[in-house]
């Protein structure tokens, strides 16, 4: 942004004064996420800066926290590194296991998310399609009720998934979902759906429907049109909901303590009790890996909108 | 080639400058409107079709749950079940009535069958909510009446602990003797029912949910205000900036964006706490003395920084892309028409934000209005806000009717703010990164 030549003493002082205080603020919106980076390979069990660390001595560092992630909850963290101990840390520490849950949770949430949710913004922006105002608003609405609300009724409803039907006069028992991974991974994907209504509708936006009738009139039926015309087309649109879908369940801890067991302990759980309870620099080194992988995803991300909007023509 | 059926053919035909005396016809002889009405149900079947599943997904895992939170809200069935007798007595004299010595030997044989099925414990839970102290004196009372109490059972009963008297207690087994209730409503409204059954004010120590909405209405317009002061320069920056330089400096908003909530939030603890980062660095520098370190976390001050920093991106992208469409030409308009900087400012540039300032402080205030674990994790006592008491009374205390009814208070607000959004912004504008 460039200052006008006809600007006046007290402009350009304004102007100075403006670019510090955006700068002011970009420093508050990234510090505390860097911060955490470098406090993560603290060798002492504090939250700050030792002297050691500010003048660069390399004792000051140490991955003691990371190797911390691997041992905590280990039945012998102690015995050689063999294969027994690999074997050990696989089953047995904790966040090992819950990378494991996070991981399988989120790829089953993301995939039921991101299949009804495509297909749903296909139908929805259809020109047909009647009352398209009022049922985005059904599908949106988990994105805008407080994830509290979305959790308590999850709550009653997996404590006893057939109530509703004893309202209708029909007694019927069924299981439970409460503690079962079936549970959360629904419970997940309903979390996702906005994101990925969203992104795709987005897409379908500047997508020029002739493309889909033309490939009818060549002859190709309904199924080949999708896969082979309309797919490739909102691919990018697709992912980057995927994705959206899949950071939400990676992120997600009030519905995953309120409907969850002890077996599905996931990593935002594990975090959620190890700052609860006593703050150790492991979470650091927990929020540093996650600050890698958000940093990973935005950029698949960013790289997909680009190639979406080149695809579409929206941009060079 | 256009199948028969095809209307466009028509539409082709017509628009080619065929003479429109003759009715429209598609090529195999039909009215063209018929034609066209049957591909257009056509179609419209198909785009139902394919949002159906998805659309019975939400249902059943979302609109469903929530319903069953609305019914729990009203109903409490932890009384009226399990005191079946008792609970017919009141039903048969109405309020004001003495107990009689019928409705002492109901309620006798009605605590001896809850004390033999250990389901006292519910009773007495329930009783507790209306009339706090008294799941004791019910548990206890289950202790001593296994083995049958002998009449007068109103003796036997006062025998074993004299508040069974109290006219409160009586009042309070009265409401919970009928499953359905409007008193968790009443109570999160801090209103209570006196024994006669009229709506009063709940003593003063127990009106904690008007104070915790007003809380949460107040920092929520807090921390909106600040998003503004803080989002707008950025915006502004961001969208008057050439395109490669604004999209690097995207980069600091959109990171934290995608970072995790509780990495944000741990990070705040790390700066904020009182041997933190920045606490040092005041310290380092002069401005406090080593033992006047400030308490900025663990109370609302926590709160209100750490909420900023995660919903500022939600300000910021909304205002971005409203700023990138306006015209620069306009500032310059007026300011070569003699408006001064703040006057093109004030009347020109601002108003022309205005669409993207509503998007996007309706967002974050919905968003804050329902926050959850950050005030969980930093607020202290005096950062906690209406979705803490709810999720308290979930998990802790355990009065999941009262839970519900405050959730269903909040869920009627922020349904109110979504609807002035959808109104003001339309919920198909919402763009995410």
């Amino acid at each position: 942004m460039a200052l006008p030549t006809y600007a006046s003493k007290l402009e350009r002082v304004w102007h100075w004064a403006y670019l510090a205080i955006c700068t002011a603020i970009f420093v508050f919106l990234i510090a505390p996420i860097l911060v955490v980076i470098p406090l993560s390979f603290n060798a002492e069990p504090y939250f700050t800066f030792t002297e050691e660390m500010l003048s660069l001595d390399p004792d000051g560092y140490s991955l003691r926290w990371y190797d911390s992630l691997l041992t905590f909850g280990m039945v012998a963290p102690d015995a050689p590194r063999n294969a027994a101990w690999w074997a050990d840390m696989w089953t047995n520490a904790r966040w090992v296991n819950a990378a494991k849950n996070s991981i399988i949770i989120g790829v089953f949430a993301t995939l039921l998310a991101t299949v009804l949710g495509t297909l749903a913004a296909l139908g929805l922006s259809q020109r047909e399609m009647p009352a398209r105002r009022a049922i985005m608003a059904i599908l949106i609405s988990p994105m805008i009720v407080p994830i509290i609300i979305s959790a308590t009724g999850l709550f009653f409803f997996y404590s006893n998934p057939c109530e509703a039907l004893t309202w209708i006069g029909l007694n019927v028992q069924c299981g439970r979902l409460a503690g079962t991974y079936p549970g959360v991974i629904l419970a997940h994907a309903m979390l996702g759906i906005p994101f990925v209504i969203i992104t795709v509708t987005a897409t379908l936006v500047g997508f020029d429907q002739s493309l889909s009738r033309a490939a009818a009139s060549l002859g190709a039926n309904p199924r080949t049109t999708f896969f082979r015309v309309v797919m490739p087309l909102i691919l990018p649109g697709v992912i980057s909901g995927a994705l959206f879908a899949f950071v939400t369940s990676f992120d997600e801890v009030v519905a995953v303590l309120f409907i969850a067991g002890p077996e599905q302990q996931t990593i935002p759980r594990q975090m959620w009790s190890g700052i609860r309870d006593q703050i150790s620099p492991a979470i650091l080194a927990v929020a540093t890996l996650l600050v890698v992988f958000s940093i990973a995803l935005l950029t698949t991300v960013e790289m997909l909108r680009r190639r979406g909007e080149r695809l579409r023509g929206l941009a060079p | 080639m256009a199948t028969p059926l095809d209307p466009h053919a028509a539409i082709v035909a017509e628009a080619s400058g065929l003479p429109p005396a003759a009715p429209l016809t598609t090529a195999d002889g039909q009215p063209l409107a018929r034609a066209l009405n049957r591909s257009r149900r056509k179609a419209r079947r198909q785009a139902l079709l394919l949002v159906l599943p998805l659309l019975a997904f939400v249902v059943i895992t979302f609109i469903l749950p929530i319903g069953q939170m609305l019914h729990r809200s009203v109903y409490n069935p932890g009384f009226a079940d399990n005191m079946p007798r008792i609970s017919a007595w009141f039903a048969e004299n109405p309020r004001g009535t003495d107990p009689d010595e019928a409705a002492w030997a109901a309620l006798a044989a009605d605590l001896t069958e809850a004390a033999e099925a250990r389901t006292i414990g519910i009773v007495g839970t329930r009783m507790n909510y209306d009339v706090p102290g008294t799941r004791s004196l019910f548990t206890s009372t289950g202790r001593q009446v296994r083995g049958g109490l002998e009449p007068p059972y109103r003796e036997a009963l006062l025998e074993i602990d004299g508040k069974w008297a109290s006219p409160e207690l009586w009042a309070a087994m009265r409401t919970g003797a009928t499953a359905y209730t409007a008193n968790f409503y009443l109570a999160s409204m801090d209103l209570t029912r006196d024994n006669d059954g009229n709506i009063t004010e709940a003593p003063k120590e127990r009106q904690v949910y008007g104070m915790l909405f007003m809380r949460t209405f107040w920092l929520s317009a807090l921390i909106t205000g600040m998003t503004f002061l803080l989002g707008f320069p950025v915006a502004h920056l961001l969208a008057t900036l050439p395109t490669r330089k604004s999209n690097l400096l995207m980069i600091l908003v959109l990171l934290p964006f995608w970072t995790s909530l509780l990495v944000r939030t741990t990070a705040w603890i790390v700066l904020l706490q009182q041997q933190g980062v920045v606490n040092d660095i005041m310290v380092w520098l002069g401005i406090i003395g080593d033992g006047q370190r400030l308490q900025m976390i663990y109370n609302q001050t926590g709160t209100i920084i750490a909420m900023t920093h995660i919903l500022l991106p939600f300000m910021i992208l909304p205002l971005y892309s409203v700023m990138r469409t306006i015209n620069p030409s306009y500032v310059r308009a007026a300011r070569s028409l003699g408006a001064t900087s703040w006057t093109a400012f004030r009347r020109i540039y601002f108003p022309q934000t205005l669409p993207g300032l509503g998007a996007g402080a309706l967002l974050v205030f919905i968003l804050a209005v329902g926050y959850y674990i950050t005030p969980a994790l930093v607020g202290g006592s005096s950062g906690q806000l209406i979705s803490n008491m709810i999720a308290m009374h979930m998990t802790e205390t355990l009065n999941w009717s009262m839970a519900a009814a405050l959730a269903a208070l909040l869920l009627a607000g922020v349904l109110i703010l979504y609807w002035v959004y959808d109104r003001l912004v339309g919920i198909d504008n919402l763009k995410l990164g």
